[in-house]
């Protein structure tokens, strides 16, 4: 690998740049594999219920990068709740890759021993969840920060929604109520302009979400252009805030959601859907980085290589992992011996 | 996050659990039913730093219904602590807490108000350790008030337990005397899953509510345990088996004692939890008497009550025991007091139920 060492014009060296792309590379790699795998055994009659991976799927191709850039301020101490879209933020955030597929591909190796799905990943290791029900990943993002704050640490807690869940009471009341108590969190709203199929306009009575924030007395910061760094920059003073007991920051991302809603989504409501791959994040960004002389072009390959290595490890291991036992399936609802 | 063996070093923030007697001698000490649980609550706090209680007006004004009185000057604003009235965000924020080893006791006021906050509930609340395999445990008490009686209308006055043991994840204990309100709010602040702990707000003993008798009694002073899961014989008997549970328990046994006197000997099972049900016991004192009459302060259509008529058909032990019930019957409770006292399981109705039984 070759990197220059020239520093980008956001302060970030030459090699914290390159590892915000591995990391976006990683993610897609990941998605392009689940993608693949999803799709395979559901012909000719697509079922959505068949196949090594069945069920709904909600992919995250386009939002790497404000995975990459909120994630690269946290440690695996720090919390991080999430959508029913979760896969970029639980890698970005460190998740065990093959705990992670094996929970996808429902083996007892999951995180969740095959009980969760994707869009149920419970990992103590990196304080991560998610929720399917929008907003409503929030609130217990609260709770996390509550506890970190409590015991005199300075861990913070990264709370993301989509830009339709702002419209829940969930987002509103936990906006307050961190304020209120100046909780150590990080509100988060990816905004890739679809709530399923309806868009943002006709869903959201302001142009960004960002502006809420002034009703709940926290500072809201808007950042357009799924830029990685813009978004690295932006996170970094929110987290910055959070962790020095000053309160939550609400930090909105415009982002681009480049696949369906679900896996099976034709998106036919979608009139720029003809566009979306110009605006793929990860080829601008390693662009821009070549033209910087941040990246030798040539590395990337390799990069490209080594992700889609340790993914296909992480599928294998899943694919091999047992499937969980039927006459399991009643096992902890409730903690067993207590 | 709170954790099992998958990786025992961050489940450091649990505190060991002392071992406590369980179902002590009551003793001669006799406090009501909302004193017993403030004792709870003040001692398991003592006992464990990481428990402490927030929801509606616990403070300064100590719960609206005393559950939480004087704990505010005990334990300071720190872990006792008033939220504003945005049900999502702090059921959330217990749920969140728990996750992280916390051990917080939630009171959202009236149960009525669930519906505001329902998803972080039966989504959240009593779920996660289902969907992460067992890894992530959320040792949480939920605390609310149910019941009617006063007149407070349709949306104050609901029952509802049958709603949450409906919906799998969460233990749900309904205490009816002093003694059980204090043994079970200790087990389920102790419990590592979620625990719905409802109490009547009949029973408690409140000095401007009509009060039974029975919402004062003896409770030790030292901790202890009563099982969650395990119900009482509230009262021996031969001829009918009444299976109830909270206010109802106090109706029952003052109905028992009148028809004492006429020769007429009432079995009274305390089901104290609603999640898990004490089967067995309900099977028991069916094969023993017979006859069995449940009464239910929650709506009788989809609840409690069918499934003890389930749980009774199932059984061979109980199958053929006549069975009646005295329960709401699937109306919003009304206002107007003659109204209201027409649908809730009164002791003229539960009297009425056991000579029909009896007289069958």
């Amino acid at each position: 690998m070759t990197i220059q060492h020239a520093a980008a014009p956001t302060g970030l060296a030459a090699a914290e740049r390159v590892e915000l792309l591995r990391t976006m590379i990683l993610i897609r790699a990941f998605e392009e594999a689940i993608l693949r795998d999803y799709h395979a055994d559901k012909k000719p009659a697509w079922d959505i219920g068949a196949g090594l991976i069945p069920g709904e799927m909600h992919l995250s191709a386009g939002q790497e990068p404000v995975a990459a850039g909120i994630c690269a301020h946290l440690t695996a101490n720090d919390a991080v709740t999430a959508t029913h879209r979760p896969h970029h933020l639980a890698i970005a955030h460190g998740m065990d890759l093959n705990r992670l597929a094996a929970e996808i591909y429902g083996r007892e190796t999951g995180l969740g021993r095959g009980r969760g799905g994707h869009m149920h990943l419970f990992d103590p290791d990196t304080h991560f969840s998610c929720s399917g029900i929008i907003a409503e990943g929030y609130p217990p993002a609260l709770g996390q920060a509550f506890a970190f704050q409590r015991r005199g640490t300075d861990r913070v807690a990264v709370a993301v929604t989509g830009e339709g869940a702002a419209n829940q009471g969930g987002f509103h009341e936990s906006l307050n109520l961190a304020a209120l108590w100046k909780l150590p969190v990080v509100f988060v709203v990816e905004d890739n302009d679809w709530g399923i199929s309806v868009p943002r306009k006709a869903s959201t009575s302001v142009a960004s979400n960002a502006d809420r924030a002034a009703g709940y007395g926290m500072p809201g910061v808007r950042v357009e252009g799924n830029d990685v760094e813009a978004i690295h920059a932006a996170a970094g003073e929110a987290v910055a805030r959070a962790r020095s007991g000053q309160g939550p920051t609400l930090l909105e991302v415009h982002t681009l959601r480049l696949w369906g809603h679900f896996e099976g989504d034709a998106q036919g409501y979608r009139p720029e859907l003809a566009e979306v791959p110009e605006h793929d994040p990860i080829p601008a960004y390693i662009k821009a980085l070549t033209d910087d002389g941040a990246l030798d072009a040539s590395a990337v390959d390799g990069y490209r290589a080594e992700a889609v290595q340790k993914v296909e490890d992480a599928l294998a291991f899943a694919k091999s992992s047992p499937t969980p036992k039927p006459e399991e399936a009643l096992r902890y609802v409730f903690v067993e011996g207590a | 996050m709170s954790v099992t063996a998958q990786n025992p070093a961050a489940a450091g923030a649990h505190a060991p659990s002392p071992v406590l007697p369980v179902e002590p001698e009551a003793g001669t000490r006799r406090l009501n039913t909302a004193k017993a649980l403030q004792e709870a609550i003040g001692s398991q706090m003592e006992a464990n730093p990481e428990v402490f209680v927030m929801g509606e007006d616990v403070g300064a004004y100590g719960g609206i219904f005393s559950s939480t009185t004087g704990l505010l000057d005990r334990f300071g604003p720190q872990r006792v602590i008033d939220t504003p009235i945005s049900e999502t965000a702090f059921i959330g924020l217990g749920i969140g807490a728990a996750v992280e080893g916390m051990r917080p006791i939630v009171e959202l006021m009236f149960v009525d108000f669930f519906g505001v906050c329902m998803d972080q509930i039966y989504n959240h609340m009593a779920k996660i350790h289902y969907e992460s395999g067992g890894n992530v445990r959320v040792p949480m008490v939920l605390m609310t008030a149910t019941g009617g009686g006063y007149s407070d209308g349709a949306q104050h006055s609901q029952s509802l337990w049958g709603t949450f043991a409906h919906l799998p994840g969460m233990k749900v204990v309904v205490p009816s005397t002093p003694y059980d309100a204090k043994g079970l709010m200790t087990a389920a602040i102790q419990s590592d899953d979620p625990v719905v702990y409802m109490f009547h707000k009949g029973v408690m003993g409140l000095p401007w509510m009509a009060k039974n008798k029975r919402s004062i009694g003896a409770v030790p002073e030292q901790d202890y345990i009563v099982p969650i899961g395990k119900a009482r014989v509230a009262r021996e008997g031969t001829d009918v088996s009444i299976v109830t549970l909270s206010l109802s328990v106090h109706h029952s046994l003052d109905v028992a004692e009148k028809l004492e006197g006429e020769g007429i000997s009432v079995e009274v099972l305390d089901l104290r939890s609603v999640v898990p049900l004490d089967r067995e016991a309900i099977v028991a004192t069916a094969a023993k008497t017979g006859r069995v009459i449940v009464v239910d302060e929650d709506y009788q259509s989809f609840g409690l009550s069918g499934e003890i008529a389930a749980t009774l058909a199932e059984n061979a032990a109980s199958r053929g025991a006549a069975f009646s019930r005295v329960c709401v019957p699937d109306v919003p409770i009304p206002y107007a007091r003659d109204l209201e006292y027409a649908v809730l399981p009164t002791p003229a109705r539960i009297e009425a139920a056991v000579r029909a039984a009896v007289a069958g």
